[in-house]
């Protein structure tokens, strides 16, 4: 079975469509997958601003890591299931557009990057912990992560098109 | 007072057309207002989480909302200007629809609450607020917001 026979076999299961032409729950879960972005992202973003030394200088790297991204893993929590269910909804459209792939590539890198910064410069991090701006390779890290998170929003909003289909 | 007029004006300035005749610049605004959504949204929320006792709890109030004045007013600014410029590409539609005005009405509630009494308060020694005004005012803070994101997400659908 190819992917997209999969995926035209999934969109159209019966609670699929019903999710799709659902009058609440579809606008529902759409508005609580843009509104996570401020927890999940919002957060995130704190952290890597920390690490560039853009904002809160003043806080310990690990205090803003470990206070926040605990709220962070949450608002993902609430992104991967809200976003699952609207790639349910409709996996043809999402799986053959070009933007959604984009997306999920991106994804994909910036969870690469966070587990590579945090298996390796942040092992240390009680070194530069107090530091207003990290050494280069968190610097690296944080750079890395507000631009692949920008491209997974910029993609999930641009998935609406389907200019090159 | 219609604000009608203001909007058909604003939908016929060069601004409006250029904004409805081209296929990108709609898109590419929303991915703005949508990326600055994501940084207002952060910088609210460590502050209130802190008022509420949350999130970065061993810092003072007063420093945290000072080192994030700037992010805080940056990403509203550029989230009034890229509304604005939506707005323009469709104003007769947003202008119909309810959830414009609900948004409209929470958002200048949140920024006259945010200026004026979460600014004296978040300001103050951090020793002199008292537990429960500051968690008020989270509380307040957090609902007017959400109030502004959640209305503003159903204007596409209403």
């Amino acid at each position: 079975m190819s992917p997209l026979e999969l995926f035209e076999w999934l969109g159209n299961t019966p609670w699929s469509i019903a999710l799709l032409e659902s009058l609440w729950v579809y606008p529902i879960v759409e508005t609580t997958h843009v509104l996570t972005l401020c927890l999940f992202l919002g957060l995130i973003a704190t952290l890597d601003l920390r690490l560039v030394g853009l904002t809160l200088r003043r806080v310990p790297v690990s205090e803003v890591a470990g206070r926040l991204l605990p709220w962070a893993l949450g608002g993902f929590a609430l992104m991967a299931v809200s976003g699952l269910l609207l790639f349910y909804s409709h996996p043809v459209r999402a799986y053959e557009n070009i933007f959604f792939r984009i997306k999920i590539v991106m994804l994909v890198l910036a969870g690469l990057n966070a587990f590579v910064f945090h298996t390796t410069v942040y092992r240390r991090v009680t070194d530069w912990d107090r530091a207003p701006i990290a050494p280069l390779r968190a610097r690296v890290a944080g750079y890395l992560s507000l631009v692949l998170w920008c491209g997974v929003v910029v993609g999930g909003r641009m998935q609406a098109y389907n200019w090159f289909n | 007072m219609s604000l009608l007029p203001l909007f058909e004006w604003s939908g016929q300035s060069a601004v409006g057309i250029a904004m409805s005749g081209s296929i990108w610049m709609f898109p590419v605004i929303q991915c703005l207002h949508l990326l600055a959504l994501a940084i207002l949204g952060g910088t609210v929320l460590v502050v209130d989480l802190r008022l509420l006792g949350l999130g970065l709890r061993h810092q003072p109030v007063s420093q945290l909302a000072h080192d994030t004045q700037p992010w805080l007013v940056g990403s509203l600014l550029v989230m009034l200007a890229t509304g604005v410029l939506l707005l323009t590409s469709e104003t007769l539609r947003v202008y119909y629809s309810p959830p414009f005005w609900w948004k409209m009405q929470f958002l200048l509630l949140a920024m006259l609450f945010t200026f004026t009494v979460r600014q004296k308060v978040v300001r103050s020694d951090a020793a002199r607020i008292p537990p429960l005004l500051g968690r008020l005012v989270a509380v307040v803070s957090l609902s007017l917001w959400f109030g502004v994101g959640f209305s503003g997400r159903w204007i596409a659908f209403y």
